[in-house]
């Protein structure tokens, strides 16, 4: 972080020169060269943001309008990518879609960070809460994150909130242990135990002490379990688990492209296209805020 | 020795599996709706669904049921499908070969792939090569597991026909054509695997490679592949082998995608095809089954550590 400040000092206190080839780089052009990665995954997730945001705008097509006339239309100027099976405007589905891919990523890294975050620091400062999480947690993680988000999804009813429910469960157990495991190094720290010393209770403790010591990790994994997120949602939708067929995610729309997709590939395609250019401006992102926040954590993973 | 430690492991993971299975019990306990009322049928009686309810035990408490299904599956015995009737251990076992040919194929695939790809990237730190490696990975991890298959079917099977679009061989009908079914779904499926696993060797090989007993490998004049892959390679190998262990879960979730891709008649399918009618004990029963798998490779794995790095002991 300091590095990146003092890289914003220096370069607008740079005076301006007359010469173009020797003309310093403004300080947005410095950071970007710094940390190219947030700067094209942040770059291309608010473009995502944008297309789900002003959707309406984009497309006048109604996702879920059916016109039997047009079914299975190859593309052309009305239907940029042609129509669906059902007549549906393949277009206006796939930019709509984006909607319900970026808000299951957001919401499960959220749901999951907060859970993942209130077990960390429970398990990380109650001995007897600990044994017992840290079992569950055991549990969870001996299951894969897939089969336990389809095995939630399988007995509630098809919604994007159950959806998103059953992943968030599915993820939150390593959330939960990489708190846990940070709360546990923190706690031995001398500013911690010299706050004990001087009887400042145990929620200060955690507030001012703990938790912002935990975020550059936290938000490194909620980028990660956002990214995972968006590709469990697909998978869950593609194999039939997830959001309900009258929703136009992107794993529905590749899920419906599926019964012509060697004569119409680009059915399975240009939804697959969009969602892994989204999961992967969310995983650069994490990479650099990783390497920005944490340059130890670099040699890691 | 040795012995000993297999079995305190072994031990340890008997609480774990408890929790799993009692997770895997409870969700059928929580599903909506009544099963005896959905084998009773629109037509029974009150009466009638509720003699079906007793004969079925459901009438007895949550715990009693949970220790009588847990007896039921130390006989291997993991229930009956909803749909068809059918015995839910005999159901898996008839699927288990293509999901356990897949896996493994795409196990050695990744591991072949992966690994030396992870070394050079990290003896050439900061080159091209490595550059290019790390950017594969970072793909790895963002395609999903299903838009690899698909392109992969598309370019190979479908264009240049090389390759059958889908299906499986089981491997009595002959190697080759076991293995030509095989190929387009090992290499989708092990996308990931392999960003995973290129990624954590490289990490594990450049601490390793700044070594004192490295720098003395290369001062006594040893080939750079013998430092590589004898020297530095062994002293890398347990987080490499840890990721592999672990991501055995991606391996296992990536199954039931790619078997949909492909129509490979494994325990994917057999999954996918449950959860569409809402067979729930096939899906309990698929889910401990992988669970356990998951475990026992990762119970390996520890073991392993042990020939790996002999400083480690149980």
């Amino acid at each position: 972080m300091n590095a990146c400040t003092t890289e914003f000092q220096t370069g607008g206190q740079m005076p301006p020169d007359l010469f173009e080839a020797e003309r310093p780089r403004g300080p947005i052009a410095l950071w970007v060269r710094h940390h190219p990665a947030i700067a094209w995954g942040g770059g291309l997730l608010v473009l995502m943001a944008c297309i789900a945001l002003l959707a309406p705008l984009i497309t006048s097509y109604d996702p879920a309008n059916m016109t039997p006339m047009l079914r299975g239309k190859k593309p052309s100027w009305a239907h940029l990518f042609g129509t669906d099976m059902l007549g549906r405007d393949v277009f206006a589905r796939v930019i709509y879609g984006a909607r319900i891919s970026l808000m299951v990523g957001f919401a499960v890294a959220v749901i999951a960070t907060v859970m993942g975050v209130a077990v960390g620091i429970v398990s990380g400062f109650f001995r007897f809460a600990d044994t017992i999480i840290m079992r569950i947690t055991d549990g969870l993680m001996s299951i894969p994150p897939i089969l336990l988000a389809i095995a939630l999804t399988a007995i509630s009813r098809p919604s994007v909130t159950n959806v998103i429910i059953a992943i968030s469960i599915a993820e939150m157990p390593r959330m939960g242990r990489l708190v846990r495991g940070v709360v546990l190094s923190l706690r031995e720290r001398p500013y911690v135990m010299a706050a004990q010393a001087a009887g400042t209770r145990l929620p200060k403790i955690i507030l001012r002490h703990i938790l912002p010591n935990t975020l550059a990790p936290i938000m490194v994994q909620a980028t990660y379990i956002c990214a995972a997120a968006m590709i469990t949602e697909a998978i869950l939708s593609f194999i039939g688990a997830g959001a309900p067929t009258n929703i136009p995610s992107w794993g529905n729309i590749i899920s419906e492209g599926r019964a012509v997709w060697q004569l119409r590939p680009y059915l399975v395609f240009i939804p697959a296209v969009f969602l892994s250019i989204t999961v992967l401006a969310v995983n650069l992102l994490g990479d650099g805020l990783r390497d920005a926040l944490d340059p130890r954590m670099a040699k890691r993973v | 020795m040795l012995l000993n430690a297999i079995l305190k492991r072994l031990l340890a993971t008997v609480p774990v599996l408890l929790g799993v299975a009692l997770f895997v019990f409870s969700l059928l306990y929580i599903i909506p709706g009544d099963p005896a009322a959905l084998i009773a049928g629109d037509t029974a009686t009150p009466e009638e669904i509720a003699r079906i309810r007793s004969s079925l035990g459901l009438d007895r408490s949550f715990w009693v049921r949970f220790a009588e299904w847990l007896l039921q599956i130390l006989h291997g015995e993991l229930g009956t499908s909803i749909f068809s009737g059918m015995s839910v251990s005999h159901l898996i076992g008839q699927r288990l070969g293509p999901t356990l040919s897949l896996m493994s194929l795409t196990l050695v695939v990744a591991i072949v792939v992966a690994v030396p790809m992870g070394v050079l990237a990290a003896w050439k730190q900061g080159t091209m090569l490595d550059r290019l490696t790390m950017m594969g990975a970072v793909f790895g991890f963002s395609v999903p597991v299903f838009v690899v298959g698909y392109l992969l079917a598309y370019v190979f099977a479908v264009e240049l026909s090389w390759l059958p679009v889908q299906g499986y061989r089981p491997l009595s009908d002959g190697i080759w054509e076991w293995l030509r079914h095989l190929i387009l779904p090992s290499v989708a499926l092990g996308g990931i695997y392999i960003a995973l696993i290129a990624r954590i060797t490289r990490t594990a090989m450049l601490e390793v490679l700044s070594q004192d007993y490295v720098r003395t490998a290369k001062a006594k004049g040893l080939g750079q592949m013998n430092i590589l892959f004898r020297h530095a390679l062994k002293n890398a190998a347990v987080p490499v082998v840890t990721v592999i262990g672990i991501g055995v879960a991606l391996l296992i979730g990536g199954a039931v995608a790619t078997e949909s891709v492909f129509s490979i008649p494994g325990l994917g399918r057999l999954t996918v095809d449950a959860i569409l009618r809402r067979d729930y004990p096939i899906i309990q029963g698929v889910i401990l089954f992988f669970s356990m798998v998951y475990l026992l490779v990762n119970l390996v794995v520890d073991m392993l550590y042990v020939i790996l790095d002999p400083r480690i002991r149980y």
